[in-house]
């Protein structure tokens, strides 16, 4: 690797005035399963490597009396999955959460570093999107937020300006009678990239769909809200008729790319299948029962 | 208050198998790399350098990690088990025990590896079923044995911790 830098700041007010005063140069380190090896491997260019552990704000996993969940944006994968409060509110992101990486993976990779690290198949960001999740920002001019649909640009990219950090994500509470799920697809049964991910969120009036929300990964440059999918649910009655309409609308959204891990062919037929699945998984949960033994 | 930058080479207070340690380290240096180079605990393997196979796997504060995706700079009082650590002078752990009774390796590259996250996982679920062991161990890759010879020895283990025969 590298010659680098490296600091270990103990609040977000210096992380800020490093990143600040580094630029391009600087990058927050979370569990470096993705920089640590990017820089040594892609030559990417990391001069300052800002360590986020030492922040409170940003290892913190915190319910609301609300029912949210804020989570710091450096929290390990192991600390949400053993987290039961965590898992009993939001299984479905859970779903997502549990599969990035293996054991050892797990032990340090964080969901706000899988955000930030913006790949096209990034496993949380479909989960979060559905979850309507917000990340939570801070740079030089204080503090933003911003939707996880409108967070990642392009393949590696996002809205985070020079200066800034994530600093955490909140998951509004789940709605009564409400249910998500998330899964993908990959050819072997654990550690592995996805070929296409999908998650799903629905709310239930009754025997009716009230709301929900679709998004897909590895279809596209970016993760994908596909809005139009779920708001095809509205008004309709939670059957497979009414789910099988709304995963081809997300099937006609999908862009996706041929590449060593699928054809596009094979990814758009994916994302019909697997819409279904995140639907019918959602409804479960919605209905009170479980997936996954959650 | 601007935190320090750490440029070159810098002290780093850890403790490695017990035994309290001050480690002389780049930022830009790997955990696997001072292991290896540095310390010659040369049990811990360079295999992918990347985070996909495994054989670097250590406890770093009671959680299994890929040694290669940490910064030495990062473990700043903390505790590190590798595989040197295992043994003690009565003989060899449990799980190195069963690994060598059960013939669970070939080339023998991934197997410290294996063993460590193991240990990791036995310390903290001591009655895996196989599907747990499998999934535990997605992490670490063997091109030799096929995995079924390692999954028996690890239950193997599991009953001789356990005080089972």
């Amino acid at each position: 690797m590298r010659s680098i830098k490296y600091a270990a700041p103990t609040s977000v007010e210096a992380a800020v005035a490093i990143l600040d005063e580094y630029g391009e140069d600087a990058r927050i380190l979370a569990g470096g399963t993705d920089l640590i090896v990017q820089v040594r491997e892609n030559g990417r260019d990391v001069g300052v490597m800002v360590d986020g552990k030492g922040i409170e704000e940003l290892t913190r996993i915190e319910i609301g009396a609300d029912g949210s969940l804020t989570m710091g944006a450096a929290v390990p994968c192991y600390q949400l999955t053993a987290n039961e409060g965590v898992v009993a509110a939001f299984p479905g992101f859970i779903d997502a959460v549990s599969i990035i990486g293996g054991t050892a993976i797990q032990g340090r990779a964080s969901v706000g570093g899988n955000l930030c690290n913006s790949g096209p198949a990034g496993d949380s960001i479909p989960a979060l999107i559905v979850h309507g999740a917000t990340a939570n920002i801070a740079g030089p001019g204080g503090r933003r937020s911003v939707v996880v649909e409108d967070f990642c640009t392009r393949p590696g990219a996002n809205v985070l300006e020079t200066g800034e950090l994530l600093v955490s994500l909140t998951l509004p509470a789940m709605p009564k009678n409400s249910g998500a799920h998330y899964l993908r697809f990959i050819p072997r049964n654990e550690m592995d990239i996805a070929v296409v991910g999908v998650g799903a969120m629905v709310k239930l009036d009754g025997d009716n769909f009230e709301s929900a929300r679709i998004a897909l990964g590895a279809v596209a440059p970016t993760p994908l809200f596909v809005a139009a999918s779920g708001d095809s649910l509205a008004g309709k009655p939670a059957t497979e008729k009414s789910i099988e309409a709304a995963a081809a609308v997300a099937q006609e959204a999908a862009r996706p790319i041929t590449d060593m891990r699928g054809t596009a062919e094979f990814r758009k037929h994916l994302v019909g299948v697997l819409t279904k699945r995140a639907l019918r998984g959602a409804l479960e949960r919605a209905k009170g029962g479980t997936v996954n033994g959650r | 208050m601007a935190a320090e930058l750490v440029a070159g080479k810098t002290v780093v207070s850890t403790t490695i198998n017990g035994e309290p340690l001050e480690i002389v380290c780049e930022p830009r240096e790997s955990l696997l790399e001072v292991l290896r180079d540095t310390l010659h605990l040369t049990g811990a393997k360079e295999g992918c350098n990347n985070g996909n196979c495994g054989a670097c796997n250590v406890i770093l504060d009671g959680r299994l990690v890929n040694s290669c995706c940490v910064l030495a700079v990062e473990v700043k009082d903390g505790e590190i088990t590798t595989i040197e650590g295992l043994a003690t002078a009565e003989g060899l752990h449990p799980v190195q025990e069963a690994f060598l009774e059960g013939a669970a390796l070939q080339c023998g590259i991934c197997t410290p590896g294996f063993i460590v996250s193991t240990k990791a996982l036995l310390d903290k679920n001591p009655n895996p079923t196989e599907t747990e062991i499998r999934y535990w161990l997605a992490g670490n890759l063997c091109r030799c044995t096929g995995y079924d010879k390692i999954v028996r020895a690890v239950q193997a283990a599991a009953k001789n911790l356990s005080g089972g025969n």
